[in-house]
């Protein structure tokens, strides 16, 4: 089985973000970048699937030169290969632009599965794996906890919301897209560090690919979120503070 | 038509309440826009359901009907609503950003060469277009999204962002659509929907609940908070990543994907607030964050709020709670 799992890079969790000059995006300069964390989970799916069932994972990753570093992590966990759809200026493009390059970067590989986590950490749209299957004229499912193959296709648990699931049969090709937890995630090892170093990297140029649909809603402008509440902030060491919001629980709210 | 539709969800014959939550922001940007408001809804069989919508104050109502919308699946759903939506020409498509709005509006808003604008918290006018307030970096900035080039605009509304209780009552025509469909377009099978065991834990009827999340950073870790909820008498809960390791069991979990509550007391420990966590607990009477970030969103739905080291600070709560309940 040929996989492709489709990663994005974005600033670590719990980064400490600041608004640009022209508030249009964060101040990247002083940040960290990661694997976006629900990529993680689709990239080990997609092992433990070549694990299972055999055949190959390529890693495919649209974003700046500095996404290398993670690509190059993935390769080091274990997939066999990797395509960069390396540009500056992806942030002028919407899923619709990001999805229609990884369509293009995918044309010869014919895959039989795409995984992709469910939404980015960053922007948080939650549809690139979406997009990406209606470009490709394939079929998809979205917050999956569970893949199994099952003859020419697939069987997935689907989640749904209030705690329920569902199973649904995919042919393949397909995309999914993976929710986060759905498996245990896998440290690269020293060996696969090593190993990673001699894997193939295509780079691809946005500029092979076609033109890109322009964006159809253009991020304007990035600011702090208003409160909504007034939020009274205990301030002291441990043992005031909690003096201070044992009193409002025993006066105002009542509840000891 | 121009105007405003609104796609609302149901499942057998029942709404989902985040539908009459995506109509009232139908109705308000008809009238911010001065345009009139349509809603669907999809299935088979639901004519009670286009019924309840002839109440609202809607320009009318389209009753999608067909055997094969009686299951949900993004092939269905997208190819009737393409139909309805080149019969009708809205220039603006709301969704409620459920589960399944998710699964199949990217799909559809593609196919008519655009971006879903996806989970939307607010609008507003701005040069005589309307602009569309989504957050990012899971809730910790906002942004403004405004619409470019032709055709219509897709976007889906956050639960609880807009109030169901205000929309407007009226009278409104009732259209039955019946969409072209054939069974070989379909090409995923769903199956029943199921819950992997019997809720063990009620968290919905918990008076307090004491909910810990990614800052308790390990499993021998737990007892800190459980410590704090026994102390208080209140139910221990968690954020989706403690339940994804298996610290605490999946029935314990508040968010989208968890139990929706709603206590007199939230007092969420270590959780940053993404927008997952926070739609199932900000309802809750009186909420408590402690976090050692002074801007993580949780602190932007709390009553009182501590920044620290939840280490110390649950400990010397705990001592606390005890002293105030002896005395």
């Amino acid at each position: 089985m040929k996989i492709v799992v489709a990663i994005k890079q974005v600033p670590v969790r719990d980064s400490q973000l600041r608004v640009d000059a022209g508030a249009h995006w964060i101040q990247e300069d002083d940040l960290s970048f990661e694997i976006n964390e629900p990529d993680a989970y689709a990239l080990e799916e997609a092992l433990q699937l070549k694990e299972k069932h055999g055949g190959e994972v390529v890693a495919l990753c649209a974003g700046p030169a500095r996404a290398a570093s993670t690509i190059r992590e993935a390769l080091a966990k274990g997939a066999d290969r990797a395509i960069h759809v390396e540009d500056e200026n992806l942030r002028q493009l919407d899923t619709l632009g990001i999805a229609h390059l990884l369509a293009g970067a995918l044309k010869s590989e014919k895959p039989d599965l795409i995984l992709t986590g469910l939404q980015s950490d960053d922007l948080g749209y939650g549809q690139t794996g979406v997009v990406l299957a209606e470009l490709l004229g394939v079929p998809h499912s979205t917050i999956i906890m569970q893949v199994e193959v099952d003859g020419a296709g697939i069987r997935v648990k689907r989640e749904l919301e209030n705690g329920f699931f569902q199973h649904i049969e995919i042919p393949l090709p397909a995309v999914l897209t993976i929710q986060s937890g759905i498996n245990k995630l896998r440290y690269a090892t020293l060996m696969g560090i090593k190993k990673a170093k001699s894997k193939e990297i295509r780079r691809v140029m946005v500029g092979e690919l076609g033109a890109a649909p322009q964006a159809t809603a253009v991020l304007e402008r990035v600011y702090l979120p208003q409160k909504s509440k007034q939020t009274q902030i205990f301030e002291g060491d441990a043992k005031t503070v909690a003096a201070q919001l044992v009193e409002k629980l025993k006066f105002e709210v009542r509840v000891i | 038509m121009s105007g405003v539709l609104v796609v609302m969800e149901q499942q057998d014959g029942v709404w989902h309440r985040m539908s009459w939550e995506a109509l009232a922001a139908g109705q308000q940007l008809g009238k911010e826009l001065g345009v009139p408001v349509f809603a669907a809804v999809l299935g088979q069989g639901i004519e009670k359901l286009g019924a309840e919508l002839a109440a609202k104050n809607l320009s009318k109502v389209h009753v999608v009907e067909h055997a094969l919308l009686k299951q949900y699946t993004p092939d269905g759903f997208t190819a009737a609503l393409e139909q309805l939506i080149k019969a009708h020409t809205p220039g603006y498509v709301l969704f409620p950003h459920t589960y399944t709005v998710r699964d199949f509006a990217p799909k559809l808003a593609a196919r008519f060469g655009r971006t879903l604008i996806s989970d939307v918290i607010s609008f507003h006018q701005d040069a005589g277009s309307p602009v569309f307030v989504r957050q990012m970096f899971q809730g910790k900035l906002n942004a403004d999204f405004r619409p470019q080039g032709e055709g219509a605009v897709f976007a889906s509304i956050q639960a609880g962002a807009f109030r169901a209780e205000k929309l407007e009552a009226g009278t409104a025509p009732v259209e039955t659509f019946s969409p072209q469909m054939e069974a070989a377009q379909i090409r995923t099978k769903p199956h029943q929907a199921f819950r992997e065991a019997a809720r063990a834990v009620d968290l919905t009827a918990a008076e307090i609940i004491v909910s810990v999340g990614r800052g308790i950073k390990e499993k021998d870790n737990i007892h800190v908070v459980e410590e704090l909820a026994q102390a208080l008498g209140a139910e221990l809960a968690a954020s989706r990543p403690i339940c994804d390791n298996g610290w605490l069991p999946m029935e314990r979990q508040v968010g989208s994907s968890g139990q929706t509550v709603s206590p007199k007391v939230y007092m969420a420990v270590g959780i940053s607030g993404a927008i997952q966590h926070l739609v199932g607990m900000k309802g809750s009477k009186t909420i408590v964050a402690i976090n050692k970030d002074a801007n993580a969103p949780i602190f932007e739905v709390a009553d009182y709020g501590i920044v620290g080291d939840l280490f110390e600070v649950v400990p010397a709560l705990v001592e606390a709670v005890k002293k105030a309940k002896s005395s």
